[in-house]
């Protein structure tokens, strides 16, 4: 654990290291410095062994051990595509901010059908279409991902494309206003502010 | 439990079947796709959900594609969308769109 400690070892989670105070440059909002490969695929790995686990579904130590090798054999593969997850923010209550985002974004969804729901059923039809652009502080790729496909699955707004700081969004009922600062306020704001808590 | 597996898995239906005529209805495809990402993914995380009710020891496989539909199928409505977009389509009413206030 010990050479995990030099400064500038951006992802690693210095907060499950020994020493705490050592670590109050670089830890968890600070912008990572060169990231370390094996750090990144020891992340990665992280990631994917639970997808095994749930998907052979038994703790049968066979199964444990391959999938072990097999998850870092696909982190490994997978290197030149790991820096996105230099863009997480390593914090201790970040499990309990991706709950937060993730109750958000279900609730957002389950509206989001009804919303759906209710105009196709109307006889009307009551839509009121535009493309409008959205402005994102989220720097990094991964927070751009995910908050594009949040504001795809929440109430009548579709993204049709990503700019450096800008999501292209079709709004299914524009009535707010289709300037950028209506819009934002209106489709991303709520979203990114949870999403930034654990993203860049 | 088997009754609410099947009001789950009867919920998600209807929103496949809302999600279906939504692509007759709508005008333009951004609207179409725009309600076809948004019922199939609560539609079939619901049948999901259903059917987790039903056979509990299945839940991990289930939770695994629910992930997979989560992450995948918005991404998939966006490249459409995109593309539409890229090929000059421009919505429905919308003469004025490209950020004007």
């Amino acid at each position: 654990m010990g050479r995990m400690h030099q400064p500038g070892l951006g992802i690693f989670p210095v907060w499950l290291g020994k020493s705490r105070i050592m670590n109050t440059n670089t830890s968890s909002v600070n912008v990572p410095q060169a990231a370390y490969g094996w750090q990144r695929i020891l992340l990665a790995t992280a990631f994917i062994y639970p997808v095994w686990l749930l998907m052979v579904g038994t703790f049968d130590p066979a199964e444990l051990s391959i999938g072990l090798i097999i998850a870092v054999l696909t982190a490994w593969l997978s290197k030149p595509h790991l820096h996105i997850l230099d863009a997480i923010k390593w914090h201790p209550a970040i499990a309990l901010y991706v709950l937060v985002y993730v109750g958000v974004f279900l609730w957002a969804l389950l509206r989001s059908n009804l919303d759906v729901a209710a105009r196709v059923l109307s006889p009307r039809l009551p839509i009121n279409p535009a493309i409008v652009e959205v402005e994102t502080h989220l720097r990094s790729d991964l927070g751009k991902l995910l908050l594009a496909n949040c504001i795809t699955l929440t109430p009548g707004t579709l993204t049709v494309d990503v700019f450096a700081d800008r999501l292209q969004i079709h709004w299914i009922d524009s009535t707010p206003g289709r300037d950028m600062t209506h819009a934002t306020a209106s489709i991303a704001a709520q979203f990114e502010y949870y999403l930034s808590k654990f993203i860049k | 439990m088997q009754i609410i597996g099947a009001s789950l898995i009867l919920l998600g239906t209807s929103f496949l079947f809302l999600g279906a005529l939504g692509l007759f209805r709508m005008p333009d495809v951004y609207n179409r796709i725009q309600a076809g990402t948004k019922a199939t993914t609560l539609g079939s995380l619901s049948v999901l959900l259903g059917i987790a009710v039903y056979y509990p020891l299945w839940w991990p496989k289930l939770l695994l594609i629910a992930l997979f539909i989560l992450l995948t199928s918005p991404i998939a409505s966006s490249t459409l969308a995109r593309a539409a977009y890229k090929t000059g389509l421009r919505p429905y009413r919308a003469a004025l769109d490209k950020g004007e206030g």
